[in-house]
């Protein structure tokens, strides 16, 4: 029994394009799958259409159940609004590439972790206060006091994109889905974040639906990917089948771009 | 525990805003405090004309009196009771009108907001002083009536500004995330929109009550404010028209307070931005 079903999903524009078309995955629990493409071929259409969340004017065609553990399973695809939000946090939740935007800027950080927290495990005053800290300090962040007393604007951009994990797993949920997490940080920082976003994934059991562009980043996260190219799925499989023996031209566009790069690092630090 | 992490997070400068907004306070506060005296004591019954017409300034009258003998400085005080009652509640009630109906276009559907849109227009075209007369006409000139048409005329304004406010938040993707974890429509708009909105609101508020104050002593030249013995500035310039150059404090004391009122409540507006707002809270 899986998770997430998603099956020969659609996504139109206004105008009527596909923007995603006839896409099908499934996510089981405890899995964790990629969804890789190059930018405008549907990958974030697809996490908002899962979140029933499409931007207005946008509709989706085919299926996407969402059955969650002690959640009724649930068509997400025409279901009513207040069902859709019981779902919302605790069956799946999102986090997005931009931290900054991502974040109330006018709302001190601690606050903004507490609101989840607040919903999901009832706490209120000063319990609730402490489990906003105790939030920050297991996403690994420094001085959690200091940090859920600042505004976004006042901490780096590393530090913003941890809050926003912290903020997504104060839901609980039983799917995370990330949304080019990393793309928006220093090199350095996307490694760290990664490696943090995969620990506290595997020690809760969540899913994860990881949303990226890059192969090399969603090879160290994921155990199967699906290949999105102009809203189609092109190839899907286990990371280690995809990165050795690519079937699809563009696949293999892909792996081979991501080698240049590898081979192009390891030439520099001899 | 935490007395160990006190390294400020932000640097504390704040140094030119607050000067307009310690300037303001200090202008809109004399007339405030002019207005809470007036309450409770007056030099004369608002209504006594022993004084003598137009006396200059002396020791009875201190400001001296108007044509028909009545003291100047206790009808510059009812004055500023009035302007200010008229400013705010005019204020209020266009605050609350204006934030409802804007936020309902905000989240209305295409056509409803389109609607909603061209009815604020037609309103901020049809002029302040057309609603007053044509209020006056049906309800005759009271306070009521005047804080009613001033209140209405900025609701319009208000409304246009707050759609455009909340459809900008809406699209950000702090709401989207907020939405993504399951957070119901009436607590976004209360913990997400309605705060990112209001440091913008709020000065534009402010901004509308110096307009409100001004807008209430032109329907009093006009006589469509407030009767008697609800004495208004705008009234008293207009008594004090006939007699300008035998008499001119008549004419300069209302007006220089009305200045006064407005530049203060402008300059509250001006500094009210960076107190609201705390990511303007930076040192430059």
């Amino acid at each position: 029994m899986s998770l997430l079903d998603v099956t020969g999903l659609s996504v139109h524009a206004p105008d009527g394009r596909a923007l995603v078309r006839d896409l099908s995955f499934s996510i089981g629990p405890g899995d964790r799958l990629g969804l890789i493409g190059e930018s405008g071929s549907g990958k974030s259409l697809t996490a908002l259409a899962v979140m029933g969340l499409l931007p207005p004017g946008m509709t989706a065609s085919g299926s996407v159940l969402l059955d969650a553990p002690g959640l009724p399973a649930t068509e997400v695809i025409g279901a009513p609004a207040r069902r859709l939000n019981q779902l919302r946090g605790r069956a799946a939740t999102v986090v997005f590439q931009e931290p900054l935007t991502a974040l109330d800027p006018l709302m001190r950080v601690g606050r903004q972790v507490a609101e989840p927290l607040r919903r999901r495990r009832g706490l209120r005053g000063a319990a609730l206060r402490e489990a906003a800290v105790a939030a920050l300090a297991e996403v690994r962040l420094g001085e959690p006091e200091r940090i859920a007393r600042a505004y976004p604007h006042e901490i780096s951009g590393g530090q913003r994109q941890r809050v926003a994990i912290a903020m997504a797993l104060a839901c609980e949920p039983a799917l995370l889905i990330a949304d080019e997490p990393t793309t928006a940080l220093d090199v350095s920082v996307q490694a760290d974040v990664l490696s943090l976003l995969a620990s506290l994934i595997s020690a809760r059991g969540m899913a994860l639906l990881f949303i990226t562009h890059d192969l090399a980043v969603v090879a160290g996260v994921t155990d199967r990917v699906v290949v999105l190219r102009d809203g189609a799925a092109v190839e899907s499989g286990t990371v280690r089948d995809i990165v050795t023996a690519p079937r699809e031209p563009y696949t293999r566009d892909l792996v081979a771009s991501a080698r240049v790069f590898d081979e192009a690092l390891s030439r520099r630090k001899p | 525990m935490s007395a160990v992490i006190q390294a400020p997070i932000r640097p504390a400068v704040r140094r030119r805003r607050p000067v307009t907004l310690a300037v303001g306070c200090v202008l809109a506060g004399v007339i405030v405090a002019v207005a809470v005296v007036s309450l409770f004591w007056l030099p004369y019954p608002p209504s006594d004309v022993s004084g003598g017409r137009l006396a200059g300034p002396g020791a009875g009258h201190l400001l001296g009196t108007d044509k028909l003998g009545r003291d100047l400085l206790t009808q510059l005080m009812i004055g500023a009771r009035i302007a200010l009652a008229v400013g705010c509640g005019s204020i209020a009630l266009g605050g609350i009108l204006g934030v409802a109906a804007g936020l309902a276009a905000g989240f209305a559907t295409r056509w409803l907001d389109d609607t909603i849109a061209a009815a604020l227009d037609i309103l901020i075209a049809f002029p302040v002083l057309l609603v007053a007369m044509l209020l006056v006409a049906a309800r005759g000139a009271s306070l009521s009536s005047a804080i009613v048409a001033i209140g209405l005329g900025s609701s319009a304004i208000v409304a246009r500004l707050t759609r455009v406010l909340v459809k900008r938040i809406l699209a950000q993707d702090f709401v989207t995330a907020a939405r993504t974890s399951g957070t119901s429509w009436p607590r976004i708009v209360l913990e997400h929109v309605l705060p990112n909105i209001w440091p913008t609101l709020v000065v534009n508020l402010a901004l509308q009550l110096g307009v409100a104050v001004l807008a209430e002593a032109s329907l009093s030249y006009l006589g469509l404010g407030a009767p008697p013995p609800n004495e208004s500035w705008g009234r008293m310039l207009q008594e004090a028209q006939a007699t300008v150059l035998t008499a001119p404090l008549g004419a300069i004391a209302p007006g220089v307070l009305l200045i006064l009122l407005v530049i203060g409540v402008n300059l509250i507006a001006d500094g009210l931005r960076d107190v609201a707002d705390p990511t303007r809270r930076r040192s430059r």
